[in-house]
């Protein structure tokens, strides 16, 4: 018997929330793409699908709670669902930022598009990496490589602001854009948390693998 | 869920003594069910009704049904030897023979004329303790003694033993209260195996134990039947105010 009774458990627990965040990634990118291809059938589509993301929390959220009950986890069997169960939710809430920059791809996509889209899916393609090397840095457990991810943060930071002055810049000498460049606007802050969620995600590896909280500290 | 042993309003004296009070319930086939409840409580008295252990008690006296694949297993006519090999039995404290391990487990394989021949025996004997997860650490010393192995050991011994007389059902009371986490863990693990193939009941004082192995958990009280739940909503929603109290230590 080379298996615990827990370790199957945790196996689908871990699988979960892999499906969980590639489905979130892949949400991620097809927001992006309904944008900058300005295809509305496509958004739709996200908006769609994050009722599957929803459920799949749900089902995580179960599955954590009956190992916590019946398992009764210690040590780093206990960080495992932890991290999970603190994971799930963060993925979630960038799924709803995907489902958001969908929504507003919805509202813009039939107005003159106002300025070439570089910076932001530059932003999302930072951002959607960042989501990636977190989720494999989470599998591989690997604490030093999520530190290095949420220095990839600033970068992200640094656009958002860019992006706000520029757009700002628009509204004031065009004040007939000041719709559609809110809604860039929107995208953009979208992104900028997106950005914020992955960093949480990173920190909790860390926990998991080092059972430290570097959480509001120097790191 | 195909049931495996169906109690019906079965109450149980020792003289003047209640203590089991109308208990009425349902244990599937090939799932783990546990008892818990504090000292006292009935639930080993009612693991013991379930083979008719308690027979050996003269004062000892129940009433309601017991049916084991729909037969009454408190009938007249029951073959008490034939219904305690097919209900099997594991004890809290491990109860090797002062024999051979070979010999404790070929012991009811023999008397109950199981076997064709000497390799027959010994190959039935194999695969008990291949079963109970005991055959490579013993393999090479079968003929020494059965105090020889550790106590997790020979509750393994004592749980090939059951097997191999080939029971459908084990009634197993507190088998790891005596031993230590690791061998607890290898008994769990055991029960949780065993359950692929055998109706497993399981007595024990350790509810997270309960938590960990079984499907289902019942609850007693005073010789009560408080709840009966799979151990999922027991654990984490359980109905019962009483039952919430016991799990969470509020007791009292």
């Amino acid at each position: 018997m080379e298996h615990r009774i827990i370790d199957q458990q945790l196996d689908v627990l871990r699988d979960k929330l892999l499906l969980l965040g590639g489905t979130t990634e892949k949400a991620l990118h097809r927001a992006m793409q309904s944008l900058t291809e300005r295809d509305s059938d496509l958004a739709r589509q996200v908006l769609e699908e994050d009722k599957i993301i929803n459920q799949m929390e749900l089902e995580i959220d179960r599955l954590s709670v009956e190992i916590l009950a019946l398992q009764q986890p210690a040590a780093h069997d206990l960080r495992f669902v932890i991290a999970v169960a603190k994971i799930t939710p963060i993925l979630e809430r960038i799924a709803d930022h995907a489902t958001n920059i969908a929504d507003a791809a919805i509202k813009i996509n039939d107005e003159p598009q106002l300025k070439s889209y570089i910076d932001l899916p530059a932003m999302a393609t930072t951002a959607a990496e960042m989501l990636r090397t977190a989720l494999d840095a989470f599998t591989a457990e690997d604490a030093m490589v999520s530190r290095e991810i949420i220095k990839q943060d600033e970068l992200i930071d640094a656009s958002y602001k860019r992006v706000f002055n520029e757009l700002i810049e628009i509204m004031i000498d065009n004040p007939s854009t000041t719709a559609s460049a809110a809604q860039l606007l929107f995208v953009a802050k979208h992104l900028e948390r997106i950005g914020d969620y992955v960093k949480d995600i990173c920190e909790l590896n860390v926990y998991l693998r080092e059972a430290a909280f570097i959480k509001h500290s120097k790191k | 869920m195909q049931s495996k042993i169906s109690i019906s309003n079965l109450n149980f004296y020792y003289g003047k003594e209640q203590a089991l009070h109308d208990i009425t319930l349902e244990i599937p086939e090939r799932e783990v069910v546990a008892f818990i409840g504090p000292s006292g409580c009935g639930k080993s008295t009612f693991l013991r009704t379930l083979n008719r252990m308690n027979d050996t008690i003269p004062i000892a006296k129940a009433d309601g049904t017991v049916l084991i694949d729909g037969n009454d297993i408190y009938a007249p006519n029951t073959d008490v030897v034939a219904l305690r090999r097919k209900v099997g039995m594991v004890f809290q404290k491990s109860n090797p023979f002062p024999k051979s391990i070979f010999e404790n487990v070929a012991y009811g394989i023999r008397i109950n004329r199981m076997h064709e021949n000497k390799a027959d025996l010994a190959r039935q004997v194999e695969k008990a303790l291949r079963d109970a997860a005991l055959w490579e650490e013993v393999k090479d010393r079968l003929n020494t003694s059965a105090f020889g192995l550790s106590g997790g050991q020979q509750q393994r011994l004592c749980i090939a033993r059951a097997l191999a007389v080939q029971p459908e059902v084990i009634l197993m009371d507190e088998p790891a209260s005596a031993l230590d986490p690791i061998a607890t863990q290898k008994i769990e693990e055991l029960i949780v195996e065993l359950k692929k193939q055998y109706t497993i009941v399981i007595v024990t004082h350790n509810m997270q134990q309960a938590a960990r192995v079984s499907d289902r958990t019942a609850f007693f009280m005073l010789g009560k039947l408080v709840e009966y739940n799979t151990t999922q909503k027991m654990f984490t929603s359980p109905d019962e105010r009483l039952t919430e109290d016991y799990l969470t230590g509020r007791f009292g």
